[in-house]
């Protein structure tokens, strides 16, 4: 998975709606124009995308049928399946679980309590989100034998996705309202009983929400398993599919994957139920009390600096050993830089490509109301639960049986896959920018004498343009640490960051693999951080009275 | 100025405001006046959302350079009437002329950005990208802004704030700025919708007071929506009242307060006694005895029944036993600082509610007698019945 792939999602907007934000309304007058349907444009462009975005899953199915039901239920039933269905299905819960603990735990602790340095912990704890899970892996596995298999898979895997839940969780309780607490306690309930009652039970969608991004994450992950030597769907998919050719096989276990993923969508949103309904508007909100650890201070943060060392420290400072003693070939910084300059050119096309296409999706979305809406915003949900192994198989196969092969490992392709992939994080992005521009200060400007281009120009661009930025760079960002469909679709010839790490990284040349890791960091890091800071940002409403 | 000191930052502003007019009155006052005002009619507007009329037939005549309140409960049609006047929404029949230029009508919609409307919407809407000179300034040439705004600003009394960003101004200071974008390029019409509502009520008032000597120094033909009668009344040289996507009346404020068209609206506009009554001689014969009729009332046939209006504020309370008044006895009192409302039961007439100046300490269980003061708006008796059934929710 990438590992960005949630950050951006997560940080934005409501932690309970991975598509994108809900909050990103405003909380008086809805913009949303009642009574005013959605002009046809819009809706045909919108249409068109979430067509495009279901391709990979139609083209899987039109591929099942050809194939016949009872093929590719032979080739499912195999003793194989069953292995990797256990090995899948337990990590998915035991990681899940640890993440929901770690995060929530962490959260509370950094928003709730008098903690010190809480500026510090926020951020050290986020970082290592912006690290690709594969690295983390490497950190790790090149270090000690010793991790490997479900216990190594676990461990590295809790590591890399548990900011998934730390980040919505934390968003939340810095959001809650504080006076439900207190009334708890008024009512007589004990510290313990009121975190459990009112404190959890406020996190409750955010900890769901988070818990649906890790799944998600770990039935996509191929790089870091194959690192560990731990069998899943998407590593069994991925031999298939590139070492012995055998695609029929590679297709029905993905169908198995989807349905995974459709399983977790569906029992996330079962879970959170109608909580969302029962959210109360922000109001005024008093700074919120933070309670007081007295003698439990060092033990927190004790704990704290050991999740920050083993998830943040052991990866950076192994890849930085592995730098400094390896040996370098000459041709690296050569093949750094052209690694570095095709990562950019895809993802970059990517990032442009996948904001363009979220465009009317999310004017659509933010600015009218309508059962069309709705019915395209859950095409658009489908989308999670493609792992990007899937899409890049599934384009793979529709372009070897309708078109030839003409487009197989070209960069046209591998953009669209990326597009696809990411949008959801482009959506967000996009859904969070529309928003700052709301339909009543066009107005006020065309009554000031403006026409439309000009009010594009003078208004619409200005407001819109920090989000769409922010959208493009969400996308640009997973693109770079994108590995496992980048391995399948990446040109011939080509190299990209990601793909340099993994060849060297798989011949155990980690002194050459480490720059590549090093460099993969250095790109997000900083970017994610800013990135942040600005969805944390965003004003519920820029302009209008207080 | 004494009493808008105890507001705090909004009093500060108001207290530059007065002196910066004073500077204004001498040097500039003349650029600053409406030059392009106009006169706007509204004949026979229909607007429907799907299935849902929302305006029905809406008359209205705005003359140059007066204050029209259009004032109706919420889901009357005032917003979408105000929308319609300026462009954002087309009307379904009817015709809107701007200075005698159709603006919208049969085959003919100008657009928004045609009209030289000005438009306050109620969030204010100000441009959060840009400061307030920069809002101010933003439907003006370019060549213009730097005589016309300072101008504006000095007119608003926002010359110190020209610098700051939306986000770091009060409610108030907002509202202001966007009255002054509205005005900037001298707009023939200027539409206020719900300006001070999102403002806390002891704002709102000087807030209204300080929009309206604006409004009367440009001299800028304006159209306000409100729901609030108390605003409507005090602001505007003429209200409009819609009810039902129909203009159930319009006319100068002390007309509408005092000869309400009928019983419904005498009870939206205000507190009112509607007590029963025959007509003897061109009188009204009720309870309290004959009543003189409102200037401008029917001509009602002898006996015809009726039923008049009575403002809490035209009842006198008098001693009780006073001779030619009508005894009751106290219900409640409730003190509201300026003024004292009571309520008393009166055998003959009813409840009713009388409105004192200053306070009155008449404990529930006094015995009183009211006598009724000035002349009283008459309907028959049947009619303002059924416009009491239809107008009950206004």
């Amino acid at each position: 998975m990438t590992s960005l792939t949630g950050a951006g999602r997560v940080v934005s907007a409501d932690p309970a709606d991975p598509v994108g934000g809900s909050q990103d309304r405003p909380s008086g007058r809805s913009w949303r124009r009642r009574g005013s349907r959605p002009p046809t444009v819009l809706l045909a462009v919108s249409a068109l995308v979430t067509l495009v975005l279901l391709m990979p899953l139609v083209f899987l199915l039109v591929e099942a049928q050809g194939a016949g039901l009872s093929k590719v239920l032979s080739l499912i039933d195999r003793p194989l399946t069953g292995q990797l269905l256990w090995n899948t299905v337990r990590l998915t819960v035991v990681v899940t679980a640890l993440c929901a603990v770690i995060g929530t735990g962490a959260a509370w602790l950094v928003e709730r309590t008098d903690l010190p340095g809480r500026r510090f912990w926020a951020v050290l704890l986020v970082v290592p989100l912006a690290i690709p899970d594969f690295v983390i892996s490497f950190g790790w596995a090149s270090l000690s034998t010793d991790v490997s298999g479900f216990r190594g898979a676990v461990l590295v895997m809790t590591l890399s996705v548990y900011p998934l839940v730390y980040l919505p969780v934390a968003a939340s309780l810095r959001n809650a309202d504080p006076a439900l607490e207190e009334v708890a306690m008024n009512l007589g309930l004990g510290r313990l009983r009121t975190f459990w009652r009112v404190t959890l039970r406020q996190a409750r969608v955010a900890v769901l929400g988070g818990c649906l991004l890790v799944a998600l994450g770990l039935l996509a992950e191929y790089g870091a398993f194959e690192i560990l030597g731990y069998q899943t769907f998407t590593t069994e998919i991925f031999t298939e599919f590139s070492v012995s050719f055998n695609i029929p096989t590679a297709s029905a276990l993905s169908l198995v994957l989807i349905v995974l993923g459709l399983l977790v969508l569906a029992g996330e949103s079962a879970l959170r139920g109608r909580s969302r309904g029962s959210r109360v508007d922000r109001g005024a909100q008093r700074s919120t009390g933070r309670h007081h650890l007295g003698w439990w201070t060092l033990p927190a943060m004790a704990a704290l600096a050991l999740l920050a060392a083993l998830a943040l420290g052991v990866p950076v400072g192994s890849a930085v050993y592995w730098w400094v003693t390896g040996t370098q070939h000459p041709f690296t910084g050569d093949s750094l830089a052209d690694a570095t300059w095709h990562t950019a050119l895809y993802s970059g096309s990517a990032a442009a490509l996948a904001t363009v296409m979220a465009l009317p999706v999310g004017v659509l979305a933010v600015r009218h109301d309508g059962r069309l809406r709705r019915l395209l915003e859950r095409g658009n949900y489908l989308v999670l639960a493609m792992p990007g192994l899937v899409i890049a198989l599934s384009l793979t196969y529709f372009s070897e049986t309708y078109a030839g092969g003409v487009w197989y490992q070209t960069a046209p392709m591998l953009v669209v896959t990326y597009a696809i992939m990411f949008f959801p994080l482009a959506l967000v992005g996009v859904r969070a920018s529309v928003a700052q521009a709301p339909p009543g200060l066009e107005e006020v400007a065309h009554s000031l004498g403006l026409g439309r281009l000009a009010v594009l120009w003078r208004v619409t661009r200005p407001l819109v343009a920090p989000g769409l930025a922010a959208a493009f760079c969400l996308v640009f960002l997973s693109a770079v640490t994108e590995l496992t469909a980048t391995l399948i679709l990446v040109p011939t010839g080509v190299q990209t960051l990601a793909t340099q790490f993994w060849n060297y990284q798989q011949n155990l040349a980690y002194g050459q693999a480490a720059p590549f890791a090093l460099l993969m960091i250095a790109i997000t890091a900083v970017p994610s951080y800013v990135l942040g800071r600005f969805f944390d940002r965003l004003p519920g409403r820029a302009a209008g009275p207080q | 100025m004494t009493d808008l000191k105890a507001t705090g930052v909004e009093a500060t502003d108001l207290t530059k405001t007065g002196s910066s007019v004073a500077v204004r009155a001498g040097a500039q006052a003349e650029p600053a006046r409406a030059a392009r005002a106009q006169a706007v009619t509204i004949t026979g507007v229909t607007k429907g959302f799907g299935s849902q009329p929302v305006l029905r037939g809406v008359d209205i005549e705005i003359p140059q350079g007066s204050v029209t309140a259009v004032l109706g409960s919420s889901g009357s049609g005032k917003t979408t009437l105000l929308r319609i006047l300026a462009g954002f929404e087309r009307a379904d029949a009817g015709e809107i002329t701007i200075g005698g230029t159709l603006m919208d009508g049969p085959g003919r919609h100008v657009a928004p950005q045609a009209r030289k409307v000005g438009y306050v919407p109620q969030e204010g809407c100000l441009f959060p990208h840009l400061d307030v000179a920069g809002n101010v300034g933003f439907g003006l040439p370019r060549a213009q802004r730097a005589e016309r705004v300072p101008e504006m600003l000095a007119l608003t009394g926002l010359a110190d704030l020209a610098g700051r960003y939306p986000h770091q101004l009060s409610g108030g200071q907002q509202q202001r700025v966007a009255l002054a974008r509205a005005l900037a390029p001298d707009p023939a019409l200027l539409l206020l919708d719900e300006p001070f509502s999102s403002l806390d009520a002891f704002l709102r008032t000087s807030v209204r007071l300080e929009v309206l000597r604006v409004l009367r120094d440009a001299g800028t033909t304006t159209v306000i929506v409100t729901h609030d009668q108390d605003e409507a009344l005090s602001m505007a040289d003429q209200v409009a009242v819609l009810r039902h996507g129909l203009v159930a009346h319009a006319a100068p404020p002390q007309e509408l307060y005092s000869r309400p068209a009928d019983a419904a609206l005498a009870r939206f506009v205000g507190d009112a006694n509607l007590l029963p009554g025959t007509v003897r001689g061109g009188r009204a014969e009720t309870a309290f005895g004959p009543l003189p009729l409102t200037e401008g009332s029917p001509d009602f046939a002898e006996g015809t029944a009726v039923v008049v209006l009575v403002r809490p504020e035209q009842l006198r309370l008098l001693p009780h036993g006073e001779p030619g008044g009508v005894d009751g006895v106290v219900t409640q009192c409730d003190y509201h600082g300026h003024d004292t409302v009571v309520t008393a039961d009166t055998g003959a007439a009813g409840q009713v509610t009388a409105r004192c100046a200053g306070a009155v300490a008449l404990p529930p269980g006094t015995r009183v007698t009211f006598r009724v003061n000035g002349p009283v708006a008459g309907w028959p008796a049947e009619g303002a019945e059924a416009a009491g059934g239809a107008g009950g929710d206004a």
